[in-house]
């Protein structure tokens, strides 16, 4: 059985579609269409030449010496903060906006927790000239206000989600609800592995193309194409997911999933779902979430706005129930430090969110021959203003 | 007979209904609401169990729902309350929220507990036809529990009659593409809408929701179904605090005739 699929729009127990019938029309178009339209050759060429020519693709896969001497391994990074718009995220917005456009949708809306989502959505509709609306977390405009300002220059209009914990979850909520309220000539681009079939099956297959270059990569640099590990981390999980796709259904890699743990994962305040979570629903998904014992859905907590979020892709969930990949966590303390020492021996400063990936080097039982590879899925320019509060702090101690 | 059946058998038309949110706007207002709807005239009461994530109600609905949380309304406190409801009220009883708390209170149980309580019917919005198809039908029909389910505008004829075959008591027709509460625009578009619906030849009575919110509306919505469902403006009213909480209710049916 392979995991790069899913049966009946599920991933062994986890997905399906569990919307109200005011959306059943919209999913079902996306469900019948999605695969077909993305086989064609018309779509398959304008996706690799926008990732060619606008995004900068292939990302490089760089062999951080420094790093890799001071952790006892050889470890590659993925640079992902090499794209265009500083994220992953943009490999999921050219497909979907490809797909919106196909399907003759005239208005796209997204949710956004970093904000990177929201920049790559909103980079695509300034490219396709669609009206573009994002939804964010009122906590997470005050945090990543740079990217704000980006969406806004780009043209989008910034939709403050005030419920809740004002994070990520409540931003989906709100994509969700204008997308029920808007059925006809609206495209929701979500921005992760979430969300009903068919979205996390389509988004895992259009970041897919970090491993597809992963391994060729590797193969030139190392003269294997399959690392010891894969590691990655993981919000909603896409960037996890693409950078695993390749060698979900190779049992000599090992993958790892990193989660955040804000102030540490029994404090109360963490987004560590797979460690803190149960089965259930959460935005039309069947899969891991925190949630209260009456199945209230929680207020998670991150000092990384990407990875603040309760739930979890369904595959993610698959992964995770079937052992396959291993799940790990870092606090908001790791990953401000796995940054900074990032910045210093490699002179790269990464996203917060891939800060958390990179803290899990200091868990694992590295050899000195071990090739790891870490998706570095985003810059760190979004985070400064955190970056500087941490040195500030260190300076005053 | 379920009380739903025996409504819609005895009331062709004009059936007035109304959603509230159980725990708002204070904890234990459930009975008194419900008692005073009753007698005010109320024929049909769907009861909200609060849900942190309600993905198809707009805002006035969610802050409901935020309340009664806040309140600590659970499902286990839900059905402590209406443990004697039926020595009290006899119109039907509906129970309507999202899957997530009911599936870990534990669906069976929840059956169990919702019959014991004499609840007629069930309104799970995010649970797919197909979902309660292959794995819940039995289960609420040996509890003998109507499960009710929604058609909207976009719905094409063939899944309303596949709906209208799963659905029991009557099918929920919301009448616009939008969330709960949110005001209506396209008049005429929804006019083709409720027609298509009366030509359909339904196995079930419709009841339309969503989006009615006054005397207008309701009798707008009446000439084409069996009645219609008020929610937001209903919970809107309950948040009036200047009145006692019955004068409340009694006043928002009597505005309605
Ligand atoms: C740089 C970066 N990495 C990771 C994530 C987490 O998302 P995912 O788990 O879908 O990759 C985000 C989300 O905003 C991000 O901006």
């Amino acid at each position: 059985m392979s995991f790069q699929q899913t049966i009946n729009g599920y991933f062994g127990e986890f997905g399906g579609a569990f919307i109200p019938e005011l959306l059943h029309a919209n999913v079902a178009e996306l469900e019948k269409n999605y695969r077909q339209i993305m086989e064609t050759p018309d779509f398959k060429s304008e996706f690799d030449a926008l990732l060619k020519d606008y995004v900068g693709r292939p990302s490089p896969l760089y062999l951080a010496k420094r790093l890799s001497e001071i952790k006892g391994a050889q470890i590659y990074l993925k640079r992902e903060d090499l794209n265009h718009t500083g994220a992953h995220k943009i490999n999921n917005t050219i497909g979907q906006i490809l797909l919106a456009e196909r399907l003759g949708k005239k208005r796209i809306i997204a949710e956004t927790g970093a904000g990177q989502h929201g920049v790559a959505t909103a980079t695509v509709c300034a490219l396709k000239g669609l009206e573009c609306i994002v939804y964010m977390g009122e906590t997470d405009i005050r945090r990543q206000a740079p990217n704000v300002a980006r969406m806004k220059m780009l043209g989008a209009k910034v939709v403050p989600a005030t419920s809740g914990s004002k994070t990520l979850k409540d931003a989906t909520n709100e994509a969700i609800r204008d997308w029920i309220n808007n059925p006809e000539d609206t495209y929701y681009i979500i921005g992760s592995v979430v969300g009903p079939h068919p979205y996390p099956e389509m988004v895992m297959r259009l970041q897919s193309v970090i491993s597809q270059e992963m391994k060729l990569q590797l193969l030139s640099h190392t003269g294997r194409e399959n690392p010891d590990y894969v590691i990655a981390c993981v919000g909603g999980g896409s960037n996890a997911a693409g950078t695993f796709y390749h060698y979900l259904d190779d049992e000599r890699v090992k993958l790892v999933a990193v989660e955040a743990a804000g102030l540490g994962l029994n404090s109360g305040h963490s987004a560590a779902t797979t460690h803190l979570g149960r089965k259930g629903i959460i935005h039309g998904s069947m899969t891991l979430l925190m949630q209260t014992t009456d199945g209230q859905i929680e207020e998670p907590y991150s000092i990384s706005a990407g990875l603040d979020y309760p739930g979890i892709g369904p595959l993610h969930a698959h992964l995770f129930e079937s052992k396959r990949a291993q799940f790990l966590y870092a606090t908001d303390q790791q990953a401000l430090d796995a940054a900074f020492e990032l910045a210093k021996l490699e002179g790269i400063i990464c996203a917060l969110e891939s800060a958390h990936a990179l803290a899990a080097l200091n868990q694992l039982p590295l050899k000195q021959n071990d090739i790891v590879a870490v998706c570095l899925s985003g810059r760190g320019d979004k985070d400064l203003e955190t970056y500087m509060k941490q040195m500030e702090s260190n300076e005053q101690n | 007979m379920n009380r739903i059946n025996q409504l819609f058998q005895h009331k062709k038309s004009g059936i007035r209904s109304v959603y509230f949110t159980a725990g708002f706007p204070n904890l234990n207002d459930t009975i008194d609401i419900l008692c005073t709807l009753e007698k005010a005239g109320i024929d049909l009461v769907e009861i909200g169990m609060p849900f942190s994530d309600p993905l198809a109600d707009g805002p006035v609905i969610q802050q409901s729902s935020t309340v009664a949380l806040k309140n600590g309304m659970t499902i286990t406190l839900l059905f402590e309350q209406l443990k004697n409801i039926r020595q009290k009220v006899n119109i039907p009883l509906v129970l309507m929220g999202y899957m997530n708390p009911v599936l870990q209170y534990g669906v069976e149980n929840f059956c169990k507990m919702a019959a014991a309580c004499g609840i007629d019917g069930l309104i799970l919005p995010d649970m797919p036809a197909e979902v309660y198809e292959q794995h819940y039908q039995e289960l609420f029909q040996k509890h003998n529990l109507h499960h009710i389910l929604l058609i909207t505008p976009r719905t094409s004829d063939d899944r309303i009659r596949y709906i209208d075959q799963l659905s029991g008591g009557f099918l929920y027709a919301v009448s616009s593409s939008a969330t709960t509460g949110n005001v209506q625009q396209n008049k005429e578009g929804q006019e083709v809408y409720f027609k298509r619906l009366s030509q359909l030849n339904l196995k079930n009575p419709v009841l339309i929701g969503f989006g009615i919110s006054n005397k207008e509306q309701l009798e707008h919505a009446c000439q084409y179904a069996a009645g219609a469902v008020i929610g937001t403006a209903f919970i809107k009213q309950l948040s009036n605090s200047d009145k006692e909480l019955p004068l409340r209710v009694r006043d928002f049916v009597k505005s309605l005739d």
